[in-house]
């Protein structure tokens, strides 16, 4: 503590300041939040200002040069509804996926926490392993075609990788067991007497999911879709190696990297991260919209 | 409803199928990789002709693994040691406080979480090079904690609601500091939930590509980042010797996530699952 020498009795306005300040709870504890803010602050909320400024000031084409040249180079322009078109599909596919094998699930069974490993071991696998795994596994010569040929399915091998199909599969190999896990630990927070009740009222299985289960999943699937399509938007890795990084699968990750650590141009590269950026937020909030329409209230299992 | 019926309906056999062709082909997947590591000449059979483990030796030496091993070491600890620094007190506040503007920074922080990396990472990577960190480990360690002190906080702060503040209270009224209630109080109680999150930010930070693909410089690649560039550079390395790299990288990761999964059932980070009880 640092003395005080001169002022015996503090001015007492500064007192009662600093009280009615600490009753609405701000006080000296509010530091701790510091370091944390300060970080946050100078490598995310900075950089991105940085990056917004940046994107203004192209070397020529006024203040929207870099936004007109990605809108108007139609080679840049559809990388927007290539990456659209890869993960909205595969954030749908995965969540609907999701949901019948978690409801599934939901009770307790033997080896419920095995399978729950094995289905975590996808998503630590990374996008890069996972993209050398589809290389070798799916390739024209890989177990895959193999296993399909010998059983007299198709005569020729099938051509699964370095195309759309090998990008969206690794999507769903990375994407399915997050989904997944997910929907799995909201199902388990629905109280399952609600079910129980509305069998002894005489209602289906089919109609207990529809009309009890599904609404109360409602909004937990549209967190799951947002955090599993923010998951496939940003396929960076995984578009080059198993995919076809010049044509079908130029995702905007590919063009952002491409305008600002290939051809330099730093001014383009941010605009375009922030146009994915702005695409991202703008599917996110459309589904967080929607989800606002729909029951928010306690599903009676949680906490 | 007690215990389930062995006899599955048509529809449970359709689950089920489903899922195990999943795991069928995601074995497969990783199968190929593991069996490709440890095989030579194979062409045109199910499993290579001959076994053999020089592809470990040669993807050692040529890609220099010692190394790449020990940045990869370095900038996780490091980034984990720091986000749990930091990112632990703003927690408690954010759990035990409100104050004006309580939701905005609890916003600020949920952000990075659900930004694509490479939208930030392509300004973050600008920034510092301007300031000239990146291209070093300070530059990777800087950018890796970006999405993972919000990481940390926001695992850390429903495990500090859980926490009764009775007992924080109690502490205060016989006379410890905050400083002391944090050493003697909360950091015992708090040491599962700062081990899970600290393992899932390894996890992360480990496998994190983005990032350090647009910070490292030649001598801070990660491993996945080197692997990276050993498989995008396909050809000038016998491909059997990315795949025993790849290996090595799985096998890291799996150590980390069993290690992960007897600290954290991946299910509770979401909701607190209520399991039924009979």
């Amino acid at each position: 503590m640092t003395p005080r020498p001169i002022e015996t009795v503090p001015p007492p306005a500064r007192l009662a300041w600093r009280h009615r300040l600490a009753e609405r709870g701000i006080d000296r504890h509010l530091a701790l939040l510091v370091p944390a803010m300060a970080c946050v602050l100078a490598l995310f909320v900075y950089p991105f200002a940085y990056g917004i400024g940046l994107s203004f000031q192209p070397e020529q084409g006024g203040v929207f040069g870099a936004y007109r040249a990605f809108f108007a180079d139609a080679y840049q322009r559809d990388t927007l509804g290539t990456t659209l078109g890869l993960a909205l599909p595969a954030a749908l596919l995965n969540v609907a996926a999701s949901v019948p094998i978690a409801y599934r699930m939901r009770g307790r069974f033997r080896g419920k926490r095995l399978l729950t490993t094995i289905l975590v071991v996808p998503i630590t696998l990374g996008t890069v392993l996972t993209a050398e795994g589809l290389l070798n596994y799916l390739g024209p010569a890989g177990w895959f075609n193999r296993a399909l040929t010998s059983l007299g399915l198709i005569d020729a091998p099938l051509r699964l990788t370095n195309n759309y199909t090998g990008v969206f599969l690794s999507l769903v190999i990375t994407g399915f067991p997050f989904a997944f896990l997910l929907i799995l630990s909201y199902l388990s927070g629905i109280d399952p007497t609600l079910e129980r009740a509305a069998a002894t009222l005489g209602a289906r299985p089919w109609q207990r999911f529809r009309r009890i289960t599904l609404p109360l999943l409602a909004p937990g699937l549209a967190t799951t879709f947002c955090l599993t399509f923010v998951l496939a938007f940003s396929v960076f890795p995984s578009a080059i190696l198993v995919g076809d990084p010049a044509g079908e699968t130029r995702v905007i990750s590919i063009a952002a990297y491409h305008a600002a650590w290939e051809v330099y141009d730093y001014p383009l590269g941010s605009a375009i991260a922030v146009i994915m950026g702005v695409a991202e937020l703008v599917v996110v909030g459309v589904v967080l919209g929607l989800r606002s329409l729909l029951y928010t209230g306690s599903t009676g299992g949680k906490g | 409803m007690g215990r389930r019926r062995i006899v599955a309906t048509p529809g449970a056999w359709l689950i089920w199928g489903a899922v195990t062709f999943f795991l069928v082909n995601l074995a497969g997947v990783i199968g190929a990789v593991l069996v490709n590591s440890v095989g030579s000449r194979w062409f045109d059979t199910w499993l290579p002709e001959e076994w053999t483990t020089r592809w470990y030796a040669t993807a050692w030496t040529d890609f220099g693994l010692f190394q790449v091993l020990i940045v990869t070491l370095e900038v996780a600890v490091l980034v984990v040691s720091i986000s749990v620094l930091v990112g632990v007190p703003a927690s408690y506040v954010l759990a035990r406080r409100s104050f004006p503007g309580h939701r905005l920074v609890y916003l600020l922080f949920l952000l990075p979480i659900l930004m694509p990396p490479i939208t930030y990472g392509i300004p973050l990577a600008t920034v510092l090079y301007k300031f000239g960190f990146a291209g070093h480990l300070s530059g990777v360690v800087l950018a890796n904690l970006v999405p993972s002190i919000p990481f940390v906080i926001l695992t850390m702060t429903p495990f500090i609601e859980q926490i009764d503040p009775a007992v924080e209270r109690a502490a205060r009224m016989c006379g410890a500091r905050t400083w002391q209630i944090f050493a003697r109080i909360l950091a015992p109680l708090l040491i599962p939930g700062i081990l899970a999150a600290s393992i899932l930010v390894l996890v992360r930070t480990v496998g994190m590509f983005e990032l350090t693909f647009l910070t490292a410089g030649p001598d801070s690649q990660t491993l996945v980042v080197a692997l990276y560039y050993s498989m995008s550079a396909a050809g000038i390395r016998a491909q059997q010797s990315v795949d025993a790299m790849a290996v090595i990288y799985t096998a890291t990761m799996l150590v980390l996530l069993v290690t992960a999964l007897r600290f954290v059932n991946p299910t509770q980070l979401v909701a607190r699952v209520r399991e039924e009880p009979d």
